[in-house]
């Protein structure tokens, strides 16, 4: 103690100095053994999927390709039918398409806005090279579509390469003619259902997980060893099994002349003409769902039983409180945390479970990802795709984010 | 299954079954249905008594206590509360209190909630559980702490609020299960204060297991010691130490001397002479009506047994002895000695102005008066004990 305060203040500087070299040493190392995996997780998934969700407000295709025209209209104010210039552009544009041959993209990027608009533009393109000005006669006369507004319209919406046109698609409004924000007719409204069955399939699945599972975490975390490590690989068991397997075994057992419904009618609980449909829809999905996520409950809320000594009911009951007394009051408050990480983890899972509604959900068992899957793969709007991803990713750090909130209050904060 | 009602032996005529508030009759306990953790056990617990079961690890002390509280049913046998049978009455109907090993408050509730818990389970009014809270916090000098959450107390702290909790809802009977095992030593001796200090204040019965004898010593009316399933001897502290029963109980508590020897003669006052293993002849008191002929082990404090004593004193029993080895311990010196050739033997001298001249390898005499001494006759249960 006293040589210390006697080297002060020259003596702490070198102290300082050589605490830094001691500890930058036991720093590099630290971020040599963090770097590789740092790496990859940026090269396969932040890179990647900061890339899609910058598609959901970002779409330059119109923009680029047709550069004379999306300038042109940035001057119009969308009534009536658009000045010579445009009508000039749009042609010199298209001619520029017919020399590359590449007008069948624009026809697309066109045609996600305006269904129909595709044949429109290859048409207009063909004919292109031989309009003469003024075009807006000329491309008047040779095609019908471009005396109506709404083919402008729809191209100066997409002339603009920063958008919210995709995440307006995603909660089921849109830009019509005279560029206000409108609903969807209600018979259109395909997302926000979509977004309501997916949170509705993924909170009963949530509840029957929990419900399912509690008791069995309890009875593992209370068994001898040798019993509990049994029970414990039967819960893992799914975890080996692949999800295809696990899935198309459901089907087998809930399908119409499936053994579950065999049973029933065999047991006389049931009519023939009466068979339960138990797949395809979103009974199924639930049925299914709950037996994959299963272990993702029993998990978290088995290693948070464990911890909860069993001396605490018996100095309930000691104290005079019944067995359910004591569990309700006792017990249960103490498994929380484990209650409300199995919930949040089964819940956020269900919530982008894609594989097994896609084979046994049908019409009415599909969630918001099959439609994201379908955007992606089938229609190609890769913008909405990307739009109803980031809802997505949105809602469950919302909902991982009012958790903590919730969390820090009893200290159950999960980071 | 009938169980045979038998009566349970009266061991001490001057308080009958009656002041038992809890009686045990033949209880037994096994939990593999090969080996009994608690063998026919009959115990009467007197009202208001401080009762201590003591015994080493394994002994069935635990394991009765449990019985008691109702977490383990007997296998065999009765227990009584106020000469009710309880065999089969669950715990929260006992209206027995209970401090645990490692306090077992609730860790989701604050100290007021967990002294409200045994209240509002039995419907006590809101003023009245508020005001009964704030006594017990008082009682146990814990004022102002209420909202705390029991992580925020320290160990001590943590261990009054759990008795404040095992008395609130005054129970006839409080089992404390090894309350101050967690504690260090200088807090351990104050809540043993505290807590014979409430017993006395309150008159609670409060059955009390440890494994640690000066506890056992210092806080008790009376000691059960366990070993082996069985009460070996119950009786209060001082009889205990100064007159163990059996060759379990004089090495269990505190320290002692064993010498091997063979009874010669007993008279009708209990004294007897024994020829030690190495032929001297020494006199003692027999324990247990041993036969002439028959092998025993003399038991003695170390602070009774005297060094170089006055070789006239013929009330004296004398042994010649050679000094092995000195340990200094400050305020005394414990001398090892080898008498009668026979395994360590341990005196204590005080270190004070007379000082101690012995050195290692003198020779020395040892001697002690017949009433210090006690002849036991070792039975199956000590061996492997001592």
């Amino acid at each position: 103690m006293g040589e210390v305060s006697h080297s002060a203040p020259e003596g702490r500087d070198l102290l300082k100095r050589q605490l830094g070299l001691a500890l930058r040493r036991q720093k590099l190392r630290a971020l040599l053994l963090v770097v590789p995996l740092l790496l990859f997780v940026t090269a396969t998934f932040i890179y990647p999927i900061g890339g899609l969700l910058t598609r959901s407000a970002y779409a330059p295709e119109f923009s680029e390709g047709m550069p004379r025209t999306a300038a042109a209209l940035s001057e119009w104010d969308r009534t009536g039918l658009p000045p010579e210039s445009a009508w000039e552009a749009l042609v010199l544009d298209l001619q520029d398409h017919n020399r590359q041959g590449t007008a069948g993209k624009i026809a697309a990027t066109l045609n996600v806005e305006l269904p129909g608009a595709r044949s429109l533009i290859i048409k207009t393109a063909r004919l292109a090279p031989r309009l003469t000005p003024p075009y807006r006669t000329s491309l008047a006369a040779a095609e019908d579509g471009w005396k109506n507004p709404v083919a402008w319209a729809a191209m100066k919406t997409l002339a603009n390469s920063f958008t919210d046109r995709f995440y307006l698609a995603a909660v089921d409004h849109r830009i019509d003619a005279d560029g206000s924000v409108v609903a969807q007719p209600s018979g259109r409204q395909i997302y926000v259902p979509l977004f309501v069955r997916t949170f509705a399939i993924g909170g009963l699945v949530t509840l029957c997980c929990l419900l399912l599972g509690f008791p069995v975490a309890y009875w593992l975390s209370v068994l001898p060893m040798r019993y509990s490590n049994l029970l414990m690989i039967m819960v893992l068991l799914p975890f080996w099994t692949s999800l295809l397997v696990r899935t198309t075994a459901w089907i087998v057992l809930l399908q119409d002349r499936g053994v579950i419904n065999s049973l029933l009618v065999w047991t006389g609980l049931i009519h023939d003409e009466g068979r339960l449909r138990l797949i395809f829809n979103s009974t199924g999905t639930v049925i299914a769902m709950t037996h994959i996520l299963l272990p993702f409950m029993i998990l978290p809320l088995y290693s948070v039983m464990k911890t909860v000594p069993p001396t605490y009911m018996r100095a309930a009951r000691s104290l005079g409180a019944n067995q359910f007394t004591a569990f309700v009051r006792i017990y249960l408050p103490q498994t929380k945390a484990g209650v409300a990480a199995g919930c949040l983890l089964v819940f956020i899972l269900s919530l982008g479970y894609y594989i097994t509604p896609a084979l046994v959900g049908g019409e009415s068992g599909t969630l918001i990802s099959n439609m994201i899957a379908y955007h992606i793969q089938k229609s190609l709007n890769w913008g909405l795709a990307a739009a109803l991803s980031a809802l997505l990713l949105a809602s469950v750090l919302l909902l991982y984010w009012a958790y903590n909130r919730l969390a820090q209050v009893d200290g159950l904060k999960l980071g | 299954m009938t169980v045979k009602k038998q009566p349970a032996p009266d061991r001490d005529a001057s308080h009958s079954a009656a002041d038992a508030v809890v009686r045990f009759i033949n209880v037994q306990k096994t939990y593999d249905a090969e080996r009994l953790v608690v063998r026919n056990l009959n115990l009467d617990i007197r009202r208001g008594e401080f009762l201590t079961m003591l015994g080493p690890s394994g002994s069935g002390k635990t394991t009765t206590l449990m019985m008691l509280a109702g977490f383990e049913p007997a296998t065999h046998g009765e227990i009584l509360l106020n000469g009710r049978q309880i065999n089969r009455v669950p715990p929260d109907k006992r209206g027995i209190g209970m401090v645990f090993q490692n306090y077992a408050l609730f860790p989701h509730m604050t100290v007021a909630e967990n002294l409200a818990f045994p209240l509002q389970v039995r419907s006590v009014g809101k003023a009245e559980v508020e005001r009964r809270v704030l006594d017990a916090l008082a009682m146990v000098e814990l004022s102002g702490f209420g909202t705390r959450r029991p992580a925020q107390l320290s160990g001590g702290q943590q261990q009054r609020v759990a008795v404040a909790r095992a008395l609130i809802f005054e129970p006839e009977v409080v089992l404390m299960d090894e309350p101050l095992g967690a504690l260090d030593k200088q807090l351990r001796e104050q809540m043993q204060y505290e807590i014979k200090r409430l017993h006395e204040r309150l008159g609670v019965t409060i059955v009390y297991v440890t494994h640690d004898q000066s506890e056992a010593l210092t806080m008790s009316d009376r000691i059960a010691v366990f070993n082996d399933g069985v009460i070996q001897q119950l009786s209060t502290p001082a009889d205990l130490y100064e007159q163990p029963t059996s060759l379990f109980v004089a090495e269990f508590i505190g320290e002692n001397n064993r010498l091997g020897g063979k009874l010669e003669h007993v008279d009708s006052a209990g004294k007897c002479t024994v020829r030690l293993d190495g032929g001297q002849i020494v006199s003692a008191i027999a324990v247990g009506n041993p036969k002439p002929g028959q092998a025993v082990q003399l038991s003695l404090r170390p602070e009774r047994v005297l060094l170089n004593p006055n070789r006239s004193d013929t009330s004296l029993s004398i042994v010649e002895a050679s000094v092995d080895d000195l340990i200094y311990l400050g305020d005394h010196i414990r001398i090892r000695l080898l008498v009668d050739g026979q395994e360590p033997f341990v005196i204590k001298a005080l270190n004070d102005d007379n000082g101690m001249s012995a050195r290692k390898g003198d020779k020395v005499a040892v001697g002690w008066r017949a009433e210090n001494c006690r002849a036991l006759h070792q039975s199956q249960s000590d061996v492997g004990h001592g």
